[in-house]
């Protein structure tokens, strides 16, 4: 078998997928694939199973977070072939108040962190988990500190006056 | 006795002992915590939890101008450090699309090969001690000591070296470097050799490691395991030659191979891969000779790289290039990249989201680790407590790249 | 070093207290004989969490040789350890687990703070991470760097020595004590 082409993929993809595959771009070396959450656990199998193609390998997964989009929140999932050395990328959209991602845990066990990782940092929900909870956090966190809108400084420190530098912790009071 | 009804196997399940072990156990080396349920010696079962020393990187990264990244990166694996480094700068090369001079390329084969080194220097004298070695591990610190001096040399610091910069390094090597680095390469294979001849046929390390935590090449990949850990599967995936960066295919280098996954294998792997280093040292060293160009040790981009502090006090246009590059105003393109590179666990990648803002708008960091550290409880399944202990460190789990 | 001689046979010697002598006999204070036995044979718990810890092993190895301080067996539990070593981050979920540590040390107990994290927090100005131990358990000596080279904790055993050296036998029952660890919220 030879090295699948990127058209061979996406062809392949359309056929099968249709409507579910919302759009393809180059981004570096990297094709990357938008398309439906709903359908992303299929896409990885049908990839997985295919012969042709032996996307085998899940490099990394993790979750992006625009605020200024119409569905904010974004899963970014890397496969590799390792058979055939191809990379690539698929990303999935998803709406602020439904952020339900199917479980890739099904077809990679190594998926089942990286999952516990994004729920921790953005509150993903993935279907078909065997076990979301917070993984890096202390459990009772109440909120997910990698969207944007939270300060990377703790919430709750008072005794730093960063003023000159343009910016202040949310909890400050000045010391008399 | 056959227990079959499950009132019977509830009875059973009772006597199981639970073990809480660590996050600060001894024998883990560093902030790991295992619950396990044994029977006896033997495990049942184990739950991990991580994130004792969770330091938020990515959030940090979104808050820092690029350069200012490679210090978080330092901290990631922090005993391999340089190819951290590197993979940041490369990454960011990538983004704004770089070229380099090969002079910098070999260089930084070096660095990274050196680093490689220091790295399984410390996991396999680990392996050493925890199987009651510790001679070994006293032994090859001596030339892990010898690294960090030529670290020390190129950029003042040991074990955090925030070493090079975008687009190269910010200094040429000096003698001295070159120098230490001929003695270190004359002298380091006789200490690698006793290293070996202590432990490689040691009937006590043998019994102890051999069928030790194995994995499956099916389950290591499904796992994504990558590094020296898959290898030591049997699986043949490694960056340097899959996805060649910084001139890596111009070198000629064997990929060690296992085959049954075990302690003893992943040992092993790295103890070759070692020998593989110093090969690739070697050979960057004959091609640092025969090119022409003796002089270069950055790119040519003054938007990124800083210009000599003799130019920034004497010219104008320095001047504003220096401005630009420390306020981190200099154009940035907006797109994402990926890069990896092979680090001292596996494939290291870099996922970044530029804006085209001062600051990176997203960083992932694909940490080999934190993958491959999920498996730890499968590997250790009905083993006894003291190879679970061997497994742990063989996997060379750093806590700095699996909490982040 | 000023008390640690080096004798002829080129071995480390400690140098006798200030005290009366006479034939036969050695009169000193209580205090410190007491303290130049517990500086020269200090059992360090490491407490290491992340690059500090490497830096902690090269010490530990041949180049740099911690045990030549009389601290040439590592503690690994807290209740027979006089030195907690914080090397590292310490993020808040670690918090908790450091501060039960400590209480688990028996007194008198001595803390080095090892590294720009443990000290303040370091470069991790986060939400996730502890802006120096000191707001959960009291510390004797902080020591720089990030991570500080074997030297620097090197001199950190060495101030911490003095410490022990010169402390009184009653500190640890005085009032001043007790309000400090009052003011951490432990007995």
């Amino acid at each position: 078998m030879s090295k699948p082409e990127i058209t061979q993929i996406a062809e392949a993809l359309n056929e099968k997928f249709g409507e579910a595959i919302l759009s393809q771009e180059q981004a570096y070396d990297f094709p990357v694939f938008v398309v439906d959450k709903k359908e992303l656990l299929n896409i990885m199998r049908f990839l997985y199973d295919d012969d042709r193609f032996q996307f085998r390998f899940l490099t990394t997964l993790c979750g992006i977070h625009f605020p200024d989009k119409e569905k904010p929140f974004a899963l970014m999932v890397q496969l590799h072939s390792l058979v055939y050395n191809v990379r690539i990328r698929f990303k999935a959209f998803s709406k602020a108040d439904d952020l339900h991602f199917p479980s890739l845990t099904p077809v990679f066990s190594a998926a089942n962190w990286m999952e516990r990782e994004a729920f921790d940092f953005y509150g993903f929900l993935f279907d078909g988990h065997p076990n979301l909870k917070r993984i890096l956090n202390v459990d009772d966190m109440d909120y997910f500190p990698l969207r944007k809108e939270y300060p990377v400084e703790d919430l709750t420190r008072t005794d730093k006056d960063d003023t000159m530098f343009g910016r202040k912790p949310a909890g400050f009071k000045k010391l008399n | 006795m056959e227990l079959t009804t499950e009132k019977a196997q509830q009875e059973q399940k009772k006597q199981y002992t639970t073990l809480n072990l660590g996050p600060t156990h001894p024998a883990t080396h560093g902030i790991f915590q295992n619950v396990l349920t044994m029977d006896g010696e033997i495990i049942i079962d184990a739950v991990s939890t991580i994130g004792y020393i969770h330091r938020a990187f990515e959030k940090i990264a979104e808050h820092k101008p690029f350069y200012q990244v490679t210090p978080l990166t330092d901290r990631l694996n922090y005993c391999s450090s340089p190819i951290n480094n590197l993979g940041w700068f490369m990454t960011v090369e990538k983004l704004i699309k770089a070229e380099l001079p090969k002079r910098v390329e070999y260089m930084r084969v070096i660095i990274m090969e050196l680093s490689r080194l220091s790295d399984h220097i410390i996991c396999n004298s680990v392996i050493g001690v925890d199987t009651g070695a510790m001679t070994v591990f006293l032994y090859i610190f001596q030339w892990r000591e010898k690294i960090y001096e030529m670290f020390e040399e190129i950029c003042g610091a040991r074990l955090t070296t925030n070493i090079g910069r975008i687009g190269g390094f910010e200094r040429d090597f000096s003698e001295v470097f070159w120098r230490k680095l001929d003695t270190f390469l004359k002298d380091f294979p006789a200490g690698l050799k006793e290293f070996e001849k202590l432990l490689v046929r040691n009937k006590i390390f043998m019994d102890r490691t051999i069928g030790c935590g194995p994995i499956s090449a099916e389950r290591a990949l499904n796992y994504s395991f990558t590094g020296p850990n898959l290898r030591a599967a049997g699986v043949d995936y490694d960056v340097r030659v899959m996805n060649p960066y910084s001139s890596y295919q111009e070198f000629e280098f064997d990929i060690p191979l296992g085959t049954n996954g075990d302690t003893y294998d992943r040992f092993m792997v790295r103890q070759e891969e070692m020998w593989q280093s110093l090969r690739i040292i070697h050979q960057a060293l004959d091609k640092l000779k025969k090119l022409d160009d003796k002089k270069s040790f950055h790119a040519d981009i003054p938007s990124f790289y800083l210009p000599p502090k003799e130019e920034v006090y004497n010219n104008m246009e320095a001047l504003i290039y220096h401005f630009k590059v420390v306020m981190g105003e200099s154009d940035v393109p907006a797109g994402e990249v990926y890069h990896c590179v092979e680090g001292g666990n596996g494939e290291l990648g870099f996922y970044l989201i530029s804006d085209g803002g001062r600051q990176p708008f997203r960083l992932h960091f694909r940490r080999p680790c934190f993958i491959y550290y999920q498996a730890y409880p499968e590997m250790i399944r009905g083993a006894f407590l003291s190879d679970a202990i061997l497994t742990m460190s063989s996997m060379n789990v750093i806590a700095g790249e699996l909490d982040a | 070093m000023k008390e640690i001689l080096k004798s002829s046979e080129g071995t480390t010697v400690v140098q006798s207290p200030p005290g009366y002598e006479g034939p036969g006999f050695f009169a000193t204070s209580l205090d410190k004989a007491v303290g130049l036995a517990r500086k020269n044979s200090i059992w360090p718990l490491p407490f290491a969490t992340s690059c500090c810890g490497i830096e902690f092993m090269a010490t530990m190895a041949s180049t740099y040789d911690f045990a030549r301080f009389g601290a040439e067996r590592l503690s690994f539990s807290p209740r027979q350890a006089d030195l907690l070593m914080v090397m590292g981050t310490i993020a808040k979920k670690m918090g908790p687990v450091l501060r039960q540590v400590y209480e688990q040390m028996a007194e008198p107990r001595w803390v080095l703070s090892v590294g720009a994290c443990a000290s303040s927090g370091g470069i991790f100005d986060s939400y996730s991470v502890l802006q120096g131990i000191d707001h959960i358990i009291p510390v004797d000596v902080y020591v720089p760097g990030c991570p500080p080279r074997p030297e620097q904790i090197l001199d950190g055993i060495l101030n911490i020595q003095k410490l022990i050296h010169s402390e009184s036998l009653r500190r640890r029952n005085s009032p001043e004590y007790k309000a400090l660890l009052s003011s951490y919220g432990m007995e």
